[in-house]
C-alpha cells in the first residue's frame, strides 16, 4: 500500500513508530523516516498509525489499493493548511 | 453567460493538467472531489504514476525505502486519462491545445500547468556526462545514486550545500562513506536560512565527519581514461579525489515548452494571480489557464504581495487544491492561495522546519533554546514584523509562530518565551547573502515588483 506523511504537520509524537515500527521510525529526536510503500501485511498496523496520529499527518491508500477517501485526513484537503 | 459556462464545464468540459507529480495528482483529485464530471487528462514527462520526491534524498538513500516505490497514495478516484512518458512541448492559447513531444495534440477547455522544476545540471556538458556524476531529482536519479552509494565509493563529492546537498551528505555519513561538500557561500543553507543558522548547519556537518569546504566553487570535474569521474578541482586550487559527484545546484523551472505561447512564463516560473490564474506576457490575467506548484509565482498578501515562487511540498498540495477549486467555480466562490510557506528537512539526525519566508528577514532572534545546543527557535523579522521562524528539533512551537506571522506580530519579540537564553534577548543580523550573488538555491525566490524587472518582455520566436 502507498502512504505519505505530511511532514509539515508531523510534530514527532512518534505514535506511528510505536504502532507500525516496520514502516515508521524516528530518526534523531524528532525526524520521522518512513517507507512510502508498506507491505500488505502491515495494513492493519498502518491503519492504527493513521488513526492515532495526533496531527492527522498520514495518508494511506484505501483497502482496495486504488485510492478513494482512505483516511481521516483525506477530506480536510481543501482548506489548504 | 459565464455562470452557464461553468455549469457546462463542470458537466462535460475538458480539463488538461500538464505535470503528473504531486501538484497534478492533488489537483485531479480535488476536481473530482468537487464534482467535475467532464474529461480529465494528465500529461507527465516521466513514465511513472505520481510519486513523492522528499523520500528520495532521505529514506531512499538510507536504504529504508525503495527509489521505485515512493508513489503517492490517492485520496480520491481521479478517473483520468494518463498520458505518461511524454512531455508537453507547446501550448496554443487561441486554439486551446497542448502539443506533445510525440506530435500528438490534446485539446482543453481549461488547463492547469504544474510542470514543476528539474535539477540544475552541471553546466559543462562533457563533465556532466562523466560516469559517476549524479543529479538528484527523479526516482531514476535516486535509484542510480543509491546503487553507487551501496557499492561503497571511496569518496562522494557534493557540489552545493543547500537542503538537498546537505541531505545527501548526511546520508553518506550515516552509511560511513567519506564525503566532501563544496559551497560557494560561507556555510550550508545560507540562501534559505541566513548565515547565523547556516553556521549551526556547518558545525553539524563537520562534527559528523563531512569535509566541508566553503567560499569555494568547483572549477572542473576530471575524468579518467575510460570516462569515469576521478577528481574535483576547486577555485582555491585544491583537488579532491572522488569517484561519485552529486551536483546539487538547485533547480530550473520547466517553462521552456511555453516559449512563444504568450504566457508570462520564464526562468522565474509562470506568474499568476492569487487565484492561480496565469498572466499572459502583457500582465493580463487569462481565464482558462491556471498554475500550481513549484513552477508558479504568485502574489502573497502576508508578504507585501510580492510574487513568491515556493519550491515546497506543502505549497504544491495547497496551490493545486486552490487552483482546481477555482477552475470549476464561479468568480465569487473562488479562493485566493494564501498558504503559509512551510518546509522541513532532516540531516544528521536533526529535524529542521520553517514557516514564513526566512530570506525576507533582516534580523534574527533566537527566542527559545540555543544555537550551540542545536535545539532552538529562530524568529526572523523585517520592518518591525515577524516574517518567518525556523526550528531545529523544536517543531512543536512552530504553529505558535505561524499565528504570529499571520497576524503581523511585532518584531523584535518582546513577550517572554519558554527557555529564553541571554543570547536571545536581542536581534542580530540574519546574515543573508547579497541577493544579487548566485547561491545554490534558496527554496524561496523573492521576485517581482522591481521596476528593473524585464522578465515580462515578450520576444516572439522566429519561425
Amino acid at each position: 500500500m502507498r502512504l505519505v506523511v505530511d511532514l509539515n504537520k508531523c510534530q514527532g509524537y512518534a505514535q506511528c513508530a510505536f504502532l507500525a515500527p516496520d514502516v515508521f521510525a524516528m530518526h534523531g529526536e524528532e525526524s520521522l523516516i518512513y517507507n512510502p510503500r508498506a507491505e500488505e501485511e502491515q495494513r492493519e498496523r498502518v491503519a492504527r498509525a493513521v488513526a492515532a496520529c495526533p496531527v492527522q499527518a498520514i495518508t494511506a491508500d484505501g483497502p482496495d489499493g486504488s485510492g478513494g477517501p482512505a483516511t481521516g485526513s483525506a477530506r480536510e484537503a481543501s482548506d489548504g493548511r | 453567460m459565464a455562470a452557464d459556462y461553468v455549469e457546462w464545464l463542470r458537466r462535460e468540459g475538458r480539463i488538461v493538467i500538464v505535470g503528473a507529480s504531486l501538484a497534478g495528482l492533488r489537483a485531479a483529485e480535488t476536481l473530482r472531489a468537487e464534482g467535475f464530471a467532464g474529461e480529465l487528462t494528465l500529461i507527465g514527462d516521466e513514465p511513472y504514476e505520481p510519486y513523492d520526491r522528499p523520500p528520495l534524498s532521505k529514506s531512499v538513500l538510507l536504504g529504508k525505502a525503495s527509489p521505485h516505490h515512493t508513489e503517492l497514495p490517492h485520496r480520491w478516484e481521479t478517473d483520468a486519462k494518463w498520458r505518461l512518458g511524454v512531455a508537453a512541448a507547446g501550448l496554443d492559447l487561441t486554439a486551446r491545445r497542448v502539443r506533445l513531444a510525440d506530435g500528438d495534440e490534446v485539446e482543453f477547455d481549461r488547463l492547469l500547468i504544474a510542470t514543476g522544476v528539474r535539477a540544475r545540471p552541471w553546466p559543462k556538458e562533457e563533465e556532466a556526462r562523466l560516469e559517476g556524476v549524479f543529479l538528484l531529482r527523479t526516482r531514476e536519479d535516486a535509484a542510480a545514486l543509491y546503487r553507487r552509494l551501496k557499492a561503497g565509493p571511496r569518496r562522494v563529492f557534493v557540489i552545493g550545500a543547500g537542503f538537498a546537498g546537505s541531505e545527501v551528505a548526511s546520508a553518506c555519513r550515516e552509511s560511513g562513506i567519506p564525503v566532501t561538500v563544496a559551497e560557494r557561500a560561507g556555510a550550508p543553507l545560507v540562501g534559505a536560512l541566513g548565515g547565523v543558522v547556516g553556521a549551526v548547519a556547518a558545525d553539524l556537518q563537520t562534527e559528523n565527519g563531512v569535509d566541508l569546504r566553503t567560499h569555494v566553487t568547483v572549477t572542473a570535474l576530471e575524468g579518467d581514461s575510460v570516462g569515469r569521474v576521478r577528481a574535483v578541482h576547486l577555485s582555491d586550487e585544491t583537488v579532491v579525489e572522488a569517484d561519485v559527484v552529486v551536483v546539487s545546484l538547485g533547480s530550473v523551472r520547466n517553462t521552456e515548452w511555453l516559449t512563444g505561447s504568450g504566457l508570462g512564463a520564464g526562468p522565474r516560473g509562470i506568474a499568476c494571480d492569487a487565484g492561480c490564474r496565469a498572466f499572459d506576457f502583457r500582465g493580463i490575467v487569462t481565464d482558462d489557464v491556471f498554475v500550481a506548484g513549484d513552477v508558479a509565482r504568485s502574489p502573497h498578501a502576508l508578504f507585501g504581495y510580492q510574487f513568491l515562487s515556493l519550491e515546497h511540498w506543502g505549497n504544491a498540495v495547497a496551490q493545486a487544491e486552490t487552483a482546481a477549486h477555482n477552475m470549476i467555480c464561479h468568480g465569487a466562490e473562488r479562493r485566493p492561495h494564501l498558504w503559509m510557506p512551510a518546509f522541513w528537512s532532516s540531516m544528521f539526525g536533526v529535524n529542521i522546519k520553517s514557516v514564513g519566508v526566512p530570506p525576507m528577514g533582516e534580523q534574527l532572534m533566537i527566542t527559545q533554546g540555543s544555537l550551540a545546543e542545536r535545539r532552538f527557535v529562530g524568529v526572523y523579522g523585517c520592518k518591525g514584523r515577524i516574517v518567518a521562524a525556523v526550528t531545529f528539533d523544536n517543531a512543536r512551537w512552530l504553529e505558535f509562530y505561524q499565528r504570529q506571522i499571520e497576524r503581523g506580530a511585532p518584531f523584535p519579540v518582546e513577550y517572554p518565551t519558554l527557555d529564553r537564553r541571554p543570547e536571545g534577548r536581542r536581534p542580530v543580523d540574519a546574515d543573508f547573502p547579497d541577493p544579487s550573488l548566485p547561491t545554490h538555491g534558496p527554496m524561496v525566490t523573492l521576485s517581482g515588483y522591481s521596476p528593473a524587472d524585464q522578465q515580462l518582455v515578450f520576444h516572439p520566436a522566429r519561425h
